[in-house]
């Protein structure tokens, strides 16, 4: 009995790298060759890698998720007769590897690091080579050099240009990050942090949504210059409205009538009075958006999104109220597709759902600004006859992008904000 | 077509040049009755009789003095140093005032005279017989440097030499005297002085030669055939000033170039030749700039050995050409 080791195989032309989608083989399982063993995904394809021996399946090195380049060890596979290596060193060539004999595993993983080195692996490529690459688009990492040491010559890439079969980069493309990603097109950045984890400590890969927040996150706290303002908001008249007529909305719609909706409608109506707030920064020009369309963040255990009200200038609050119910409602399902997180040109979060009363939003980027909704508490106010009354108070925080906006017109439009919802009474129509 | 030797070439070009012009004349040491050591000058003095092919002293400064002097005042003289070995005494003669005194008299005064010299190794000349001394002259803006290695080039260019109306230096391979022969026509034709010549088209390599190493170079390329590599030969034929076109279109051809010089490797003509293709083709180039040369070494020794290991020779060539074509 031997043990082979089946490597990420090259799935196409200018294919450097595989995601194991999924394992169609367990270890114990008994395979036959050129049965598929898994579904891989390359930014070109997505394949079945049928295995290259008959055996039982050793073990799963890499795991389903896993992004191996090509080459790479993806399972063991132990085989009748046919000696290979016990041991479970890395083994970077599908060649059949040599008997372990006496070697102690150092030398043999340099020897192995020889191996399984492309001839190309110095990549010094002359001043010829490297200009006619570019005028032709050949990628050289595919060019089988016949000078020196697996030089490519100026030779051999003349002959290719001459057969017309140009070996191109043109369609190695980042991986298309395939999480239900925010509205940017920003990549997750993710340095290696030297962080040592203690015994105890639970590992967390970061993948998929988290990868995507961290990476927004990232580049809208790097990218935004923001400032920060809030302002106190009395809405006393709105509780007492929303509290009379909760019992009998639930009852005739079906669903809770939220203070929520009350503010993004609230801010919608500002929006379309201060489209300055409304906008983007596009590098040399700032992008004032006519649709108003309302990001809300809606948290789950472990991850947050933000899926978009569309038009909400144009919806009533009840209207409003019904998509921020079905969206969350779709969010903690995990049903929220991506376009439902597309086109959204302002951000109000909800922050008060949990008790904050006071924060600082990170701007959706590439919005101009976030707004955070807080905590309705009772406070004692001083009211404009000099008697103290308790109050149903709310602070509005406004996190903005600087570059977009100044204090000015978001003091304004807060102070817009404010005034509506102020106002807002048993006169004030849901529907 | 007549076949004739190298120094044939170059006897037959100053016999027609003095035919066609009385102003021509050749003054040297041992040139006029014994015809020159090399017999370069054989027959002319029968031809031409004493005045016109003079024997001079031992004093080479004197026989570049007095053809500079003459040369101003309208004659064309064909000086011949012996050997150019022995060329020193009359290098303030030739750098002072040959190449400076058009520049120098605001073209009032011009020096039309052509400085003959034999020069290389592989004859056993020890080191006062076999130096290379062009690259004395090669950064004298107002000299122009002819080193044929031909018969039909020695005749095309010697003529022109003779013809031009500035100094010209003249180097002939002694040991190319005998030793190459080749096609001559017997018509009137000159070679235009600071054009080179491809000696072979190829497409592997180029090889930047001059002289005596166009033949090394074309034998080794002979050779690298059955290897099926093709090499490129450029033969510069004028060394000052430089065919920076030639140069640049031989080098960018085939992006892999030997420069060849049987002179001492650094401070040669090559390292010349390099920096313009290093100026103009660094986009072409597909590996280092390469030079085949002589050590550094003062001057070639006597002992037959330590010539071999001195001189370039096919071998050598061959070695360095397959290298770089390997490369």
């Amino acid at each position: 009995m031997g043990i082979e080791k089946m490597t990420m195989p090259q799935l196409g032309e200018s294919v450097t790298e595989g995601t194991i989608e999924k394992w169609l083989v367990q270890p114990g399982d008994t395979v036959n060759k050129y049965d598929p063993i898994a579904e891989v995904n390359t930014d070109k394809v997505n394949a079945e890698v049928p295995s290259s021996f008959t055996g039982v399946i050793k073990e799963l090195i890499a795991g389903e998720g896993d992004t191996l380049e090509v080459g790479e060890v993806i399972c063991s596979i132990e085989v009748e007769g046919g000696g290979a290596s016990e041991e479970s060193s890395e083994e970077t060539s599908d060649q059949k590897v040599e008997p372990a004999e006496n070697r102690n595993a150092e030398e043999k993983k340099t020897s192995d690091e020889k191996k399984s080195a492309p001839k190309n692996t110095n990549a010094r490529y002359s001043p010829a080579v490297m200009r006619m690459s570019q005028e032709h688009d050949i990628d050289l990492s595919l060019v089988e050099g016949s000078g020196k040491e697996g030089r490519i010559t100026r030779k051999d890439l003349q002959k290719i240009i001459d057969s017309g079969e140009i070996p191109t980069a043109d369609s190695k493309q980042p991986e298309p990050q395939k999480v239900q990603e925010q509205p940017s097109p920003s990549k997750p950045a993710a340095p290696k942090q030297d962080i040592q984890s203690a015994p105890g400590d639970v590992e967390i890969p970061v993948t998929g949504v988290r990868k995507a927040i961290a990476a927004n996150m990232l580049k809208s706290k790097h990218e935004a210059p923001h400032a920060w303002t809030m302002m106190e908001v009395d809405v006393t008249n709105l509780v007492q409205y929303r509290d009379s007529i909760k019992g009998e909305f639930k009852q005739k719609e079906g669903f809770n009538i939220t203070y929520f909706a009350f503010f993004v409608k609230a801010v919608a109506q500002a929006l379309k009075e201060f489209p300055q707030m409304n906008s983007m920064w596009a590098g040399d020009k700032i992008i004032q958006k006519k649709d108003i369309n309302i990001s809300i963040a809606v948290a789950t255990d472990d991850a947050l999104f933000v899926p978009v009200i569309k038009h909400a200038d144009e919806k009533t609050i009840k209207g409003i109220g019904r998509e921020v119910n079905e969206l969350a409602g779709k969010v903690r399902a995990g049903k929220l597709k991506s376009e439902e997180m597309q086109g959204g040109t302002f951000t109000v979060n909800n922050t008060g759902s949990f008790g904050s009363v006071q924060s600082m939003g990170i701007i959706n980027h590439p919005q101009a600004a976030i707004l955070q909704v807080e905590s309705i508490v009772k406070r004692p106010v001083v009211m404009n006859n000099g008697m103290i009354a308790v109050r149903d108070m709310v602070n509005l925080c406004l996190s903005l992008d600087h570059r977009v906006l100044d204090g000015l017109v978001c003091g304004r439009f807060l102070q817009r904000v404010k005034e509506i919802l102020e106002n807002t009474s048993e006169n004030t129509s849901v529907y | 077509m007549p076949v004739m030797s190298y120094i044939d070439a170059v006897t037959l070009a100053m016999k027609e040049e003095m035919e066609r012009d009385e102003r021509v004349f050749v003054l040297g040491e041992d040139v006029g009755k014994k015809g020159g050591v090399f017999k370069a000058t054989h027959g002319l003095y029968d031809q031409f009789g004493e005045d016109r092919v003079i024997d001079t002293p031992l004093a080479e400064s004197a026989i570049a003095g007095v053809g500079i002097g003459a040369a101003m005042y309208g004659m064309r003289p064909i000086a011949e140093m012996q050997f150019a070995d022995f060329i020193m005494p009359a290098v303030n003669q030739i750098i002072s005032e040959a190449a400076k005194i058009r520049y120098r008299s605001n073209n009032d005064w011009s020096c039309p005279m052509v400085i003959r010299a034999p020069y290389g190794g592989g004859v056993h000349g020890a080191l006062y017989h076999s130096q290379s001394v062009e690259a004395i002259f090669a950064n004298q803006p107002g000299l122009k440097i002819v080193m044929p290695s031909t018969p039909y080039d020695v005749k095309g260019l010697l003529k022109a030499a003779i013809r031009d109306d500035d100094p010209v230096m003249f180097f002939e391979h002694k040991r190319a005297y005998r030793l190459i022969k080749g096609e001559v026509p017997e018509e009137d034709y000159t070679i235009e002085i600071g054009k080179a010549d491809v000696k072979r088209e190829g497409e592997d390599i180029t090889v930047i030669t001059y002289g005596l190493c166009v033949h090394f170079a074309l034998q080794a390329a002979e050779r690298l055939a059955e290897d099926g590599f093709s090499v490129h030969v450029l033969d510069l034929r004028t060394i000052y000033p430089l065919d920076k076109e030639a140069i640049i279109e031989a080098a960018s051809k085939t992006g892999k170039v030997l420069l060849l010089t049987e002179d001492t490797k650094e401070g040669s003509i090559m390292g010349e030749v390099s920096a313009i293709i290093a100026e103009n083709c660094l986009f072409d180039l597909d590996a280092p700039i390469m030079r085949l040369a002589g050590p550094d070494i003062p001057a070639m020794p006597y002992a037959p050995t330590m010539e071999k290991y001195f001189m370039v020779n096919p071998d050598k060539v061959e070695k360095a050409m397959k290298e770089l074509a390997e490369y």
